[in-house]
């Protein structure tokens, strides 16, 4: 049994995680911050079913993924089933990681993947199907395991790799598509990538 | 399998930190011998760190301070009852 007096100390630091994830959930600030606030004080009344010594992110999340579940979702429903290209394995590396070694050395694909700015890796996750998005952020954004996600969407685990199988190739395809937009995927001579690596 | 394919068969168990530690030594093993192995592993851990980092997001005062009123609230309310 978790005491309530210490609630706030313990779950506050958790917050700006929280917050990112309920923005990639609703995609819109005012909603996200809406799904923080309800989902901190389901949590507070909560509490005392809170196993002290187990995990409170993961329990937090499982709070907010319901209440984003049975709220917001309702709001705007949208096809929930929808379902993805049949994409290849390591759809990225095969088209930027091999060109990038090859061209100026071990290090620029790291520095190539760094181009790519912040709204274009939340909007290749937001562009993501539900199901997918919210296996892939609780994995490849929080870092839970397997079988936290699957306590936390309440999915099999064998459904939890399946969607981030796919849910991961997807998010690929997508950075790949910005990335040929910007004509990242063809740095030129006079490039500030290329000039660091002469 | 060959040991490539079984290395790039593992490779999300393996980042997912999913993998026992007896399968992890052996993934890890062939990777410290095979470059064309290590290479995409490399770029699918450093793609994880990006998107990570990209996602990082900073809590609008004004949100904590309406989740720290509410709380407040919610604990008066309970003490008063």
């Amino acid at each position: 049994m978790a005491d309530q007096a210490t609630f706030a100390d313990q779950a506050m630091d958790l917050m700006p995680s929280l917050y990112a994830a309920a923005l990639r959930m609703t995609r819109n600030a005012a909603d996200a911050e809406d799904l923080v606030q309800e989902t901190y004080l389901r949590a507070y009344r909560g509490f005392g079913g809170f196993e002290e010594g187990t995990n409170l992110k993961a329990w937090l999340y499982r709070i907010l993924t319901n209440t984003y579940i049975n709220s917001y979702r309702a709001k705007k429903r949208r096809p929930d089933e929808t379902e993805l290209d049949e994409v290849e394995d390591l759809y990225l590396y095969r088209r930027i990681g091999g060109l990038e070694a090859a061209m100026a050395g071990r290090s620029a694909e790291d520095e190539l993947l760094d181009r790519f700015t912040d709204s274009e890796v939340k909007q290749a996750i937001e562009a993501l199907p539900e199901n997918f998005r919210m296996a892939v952020l609780l994995a490849d954004v929080e870092g839970f395991a397997y079988k936290e996600i699957a306590d936390i969407l309440d999915i099999p685990i064998g459904t939890v790799m399946s969607r981030l199988h796919r849910g991961r190739k997807a998010l690929q395809k997508q950075l790949y598509e910005f990335a040929v937009e910007r004509n990242l995927t063809a740095p030129s001579r006079n490039d500030s990538m290329s000039d660091t690596h002469v | 399998m060959s040991d490539c394919e079984n290395s790039l068969h593992a490779l999300y168990s393996y980042l997912d930190g999913e993998l026992t530690d007896d399968r992890r030594a052996v993934i890890q093993h062939h990777l410290d011998e095979c470059q064309p192995c290590a290479e995409p592993y490399d770029f699918e851990a450093e793609l994880r760190i990006v998107i990570r980092r990209k996602c990082a997001e900073q809590v609008p005062d004004t949100l904590l301070a309406k989740v720290k009123a509410a709380l407040e609230r919610e604990a008066a309310g309970a003490s008063e009852a």
